[in-house]
């Protein structure tokens, strides 16, 4: 029998059997598992099926569980209610207040995430980290880099290598309610007036030091990233004054805004057009001053246990349909022009979701250094347990 | 007794003591020796710990006097509030309650822990919020009254919390009060009030002790009800340490406030447990 014609040769079911025993004993790859038993080519060609599966990515073994970490109020529940329908993935949501809380879990270890949802500006640190890993698009073929705009997904990219792909952009802003709240507020300077004066008790900041912090430098005129200290301590003195005043410091404000328990909270753009399409009379309003502009990203932590399932459920949050249902349910405006253009006319005509480019213009991405900079980090700190 | 006996015993004892040892060594000594070791070390540039000897943590402790401050003043002032409430439902449960409906009772004081503690101050955020009581008062024409993220609101929570514990241990020293006692008391002539002041509160201390440690000692390390009933600005120094580890990543300072809230926590245990000791005036403190 010569060596071209065994290569061929079907693979026997002994064969078959002892391949299939030693994958599950770890001592070999998958990859060689589907080579030598030929399953790999059978489900590449049955992945070209239409309606046997919908992506290569669902070839592997999926497993029944994953987890993803992101932030509050931002996905549709029947997303990953339809991905598990298809794939019998169920996936578990952590939510989370802060990128910072993210990066110290994350640092920490062990925390389970198959997917997670990091801001732009702190990208480049995980990758410096080592804590994910670089994208491998080809798992990812709903995901199409040209349909994207450049602006809100050049920070998913580190060295040409992609190591996060876009999820939305948006802004972070003012929402209040107008009918307990009447005079105008414009402005972060207004902003933190009000707070102390007419929203006595009734205003939240975000337990994140980005916005908080950011903001009240707004207001004070310096830049949402400064980390100088004479304006991070200015900053400080106007934060410590407002903390009495404030109903909360917490990044889940919608519950508090809902129940109007709170009147008047730094708010992002999803959660502003989810308050605005619930209750007519909360606005949300970008400071003239100033304030963030961001976009959220996609990534896949290095530790993660799943890899396979983060990236289906990636796969699968990237196809342009199941993506313009997530933007319908969660408000934030889409960074994918395949996306736009499925959107119904009242969404992208909403000027919470979609505001006129001039009302953008003050506005600033986070940058890097103000995720690892101490004296952020400790005035934060310092601030919650005054 | 013979020598072999002896050590057969010893064997025997050191055999059940091991596990609880090891259990001791493995998940309560050995991390307390990394925590101080972090106590004294830096913050990495980007969050974490970083090898180093310096004692500037410790001089950075000031800057949380206040969640110290609020944390040694509420948890003491929480356990008085839950003793006061506590004594007379305890002494109704074990003096004054029908025999046969006791076991129903006590029961009932200890169902609430079958609902995780998370979910009953969720509840509360609920009954304290704008559409709680705040929704009703305003029916009667009181508007906008605040409850929820009040310093009020968290002393409610951990009243309401903490009761059981408190509960459970006077009920044990007050229902094996020698009746007798109380009748010899009578007997002599003693009026009920100067019967309790002079006779049951004494015999009852140890059990309110042990209370009052216990709770008081839970609500140092307290951090769920002051986040959820607060709103993040009542602050413990549970609170402040979830910050430290979860958010700006400062591991050093984070372990040195442990270590400084475990000192403090030592301190207040051996001080409680003298002056139970002198006022009972035994030895035998009942641990429940």
């Amino acid at each position: 029998m010569s060596k071209w014609y065994r290569e061929n040769a079907p693979i026997t079911a002994d064969q078959l059997g002892d391949e299939l025993m030693r994958l599950k004993r770890g001592s070999v790859t998958r990859r060689h598992f589907l080579g030598v038993t030929g399953l790999g080519l059978a489900t590449a060609v049955l992945a070209r099926q239409p309606g046997l599966f919908n992506s290569t990515a669902f070839a592997g073994d999926l497993g029944t569980q994953m987890s993803i970490a992101t932030w509050p109020n931002y996905h549709d529940p029947a997303t990953f209610e339809a991905f598990q329908a298809a794939t019998g993935v169920a996936v578990e949501v952590n939510v989370f207040g802060s990128n910072e809380e993210m990066l110290a879990k994350l640092q920490a270890g062990g925390t389970g995430w198959d997917l997670f949802v990091p801001t732009n500006y702190t990208i480049s640190t995980y990758v410096k980290l080592g804590l994910i890993d670089e994208l491998d698009l080809s798992k990812l073929p709903n995901y199409d880099a040209s349909t994207e705009t450049a602006r809100f997904t050049n920070e998913g990219v580190v060295d040409g290598k992609t190591y996060a792909v876009p999820k939305n952009w948006g802004t972070t802003g003012i929402a209040l309610n107008s009918g307990k709240i009447k005079t105008p507020v414009t402005s972060w300077k207004d902003f933190f007036e009000i707070a102390m004066t007419e929203a006595d008790g009734r205003a939240m900041v975000h337990d994140y030091q980005l916005t908080t912090i950011g903001n009240a430098l707004v207001s004070l005129g310096y830049s949402f990233n400064s980390i100088k200290p004479d304006e991070l301590a200015k900053a400080e003195e106007l934060l410590i004054k407002v903390k009495p005043h404030l109903y909360a410091i917490n990044s889940d404000y919608q519950p508090s805004m809902r129940a109007t328990d709170a009147w008047m909270t730094m708010c992002w753009t999803n959660d502003g057009a989810q308050l605005n399409r619930d209750m007519p009379e909360i606005q949300f309003v970008l400071g003239k001053d100033g304030g963030e502009i961001w976009s959220d990203f996609y990534a896949i932590p290095k530790s993660a246990a799943n890899k396979a399932a983060g990236y289906a459920l990636l796969n699968y949050l990237m196809a342009p349909e199941n993506a313009m249902k997530e933007h319908i349910a969660n408000g934030a405006p889409t960074t994918d022009s395949r996306v736009m253009k499925l959107l119904p006319a009242d969404v992208t005509g909403n000027k919470i979701v979609y505001p006129d480019e001039a009302s953008l213009t003050p506005l600033e991405f986070g940058a890097a250094v103000t995720l690892t900079d101490p004296g952020r980090a400790e005035l934060m700190a310092r601030f919650k347990s005054a | 007794m013979t020598a072999a006996t002896n050590t057969k015993r010893n064997l025997v004892t050191a055999a059940l003591v091991a596990p609880a040892a090891a259990w001791l060594m493995i998940f309560l000594v050995l991390p307390f020796i990394a925590m101080l070791v972090f106590a004294f070390g830096e913050r990495a540039p980007e969050g974490g710990y970083q090898a180093a000897f310096t004692f500037a943590q410790f001089a950075n402790l000031p800057t949380r006097a206040a969640a110290f401050w609020n944390t040694l003043v509420l948890a003491p002032v929480g356990a008085l509030a839950c003793l006061l409430i506590a004594y007379p439902v305890a002494y109704y449960l074990a003096v004054k309650a029908n025999p046969r409906y006791r076991l129903i009772l006590v029961s009932l004081v200890v169902v609430p822990f079958w609902t995780s503690l998370l979910v009953r101050t969720y509840a509360w955020m609920y009954i304290l919020g704008s559409r709680g009581i705040p929704n009703l008062l305003s029916m009667i024409g009181i508007e906008d009254v605040r409850m929820l993220n009040t310093p009020g609101a968290v002393l409610l929570g951990i009243v309401y919390g903490y009761l059981p514990l408190m509960i459970m241990p006077i009920y044990v020293s007050l229902e094996k009060l020698d009746r007798r006692l109380l009748e010899a008391s009578a007997d002599l002539g003693a009026k009920p009030v100067s019967t309790f002041f002079g006779v049951t509160l004494p015999l009852s201390l140890p059990g309110v002790m042990t209370g009052v440690a216990l709770v008081t000692i839970l609500l140092l390390g307290e951090y769920l009800i002051p986040q959820l009933l607060g709103g993040g600005k009542v602050f413990f120094i549970g609170n402040a340490l979830v910050d430290l580890f979860l958010q700006s990543r400062n591991w050093p300072f984070g372990s040195a406030i442990a270590v400084t809230l475990v000192a403090v926590v030592v301190v207040i245990l051996m001080v409680a447990m003298r002056i139970a000791f002198r006022v009972a005036g035994t030895r035998q403190v009942d641990l429940v």
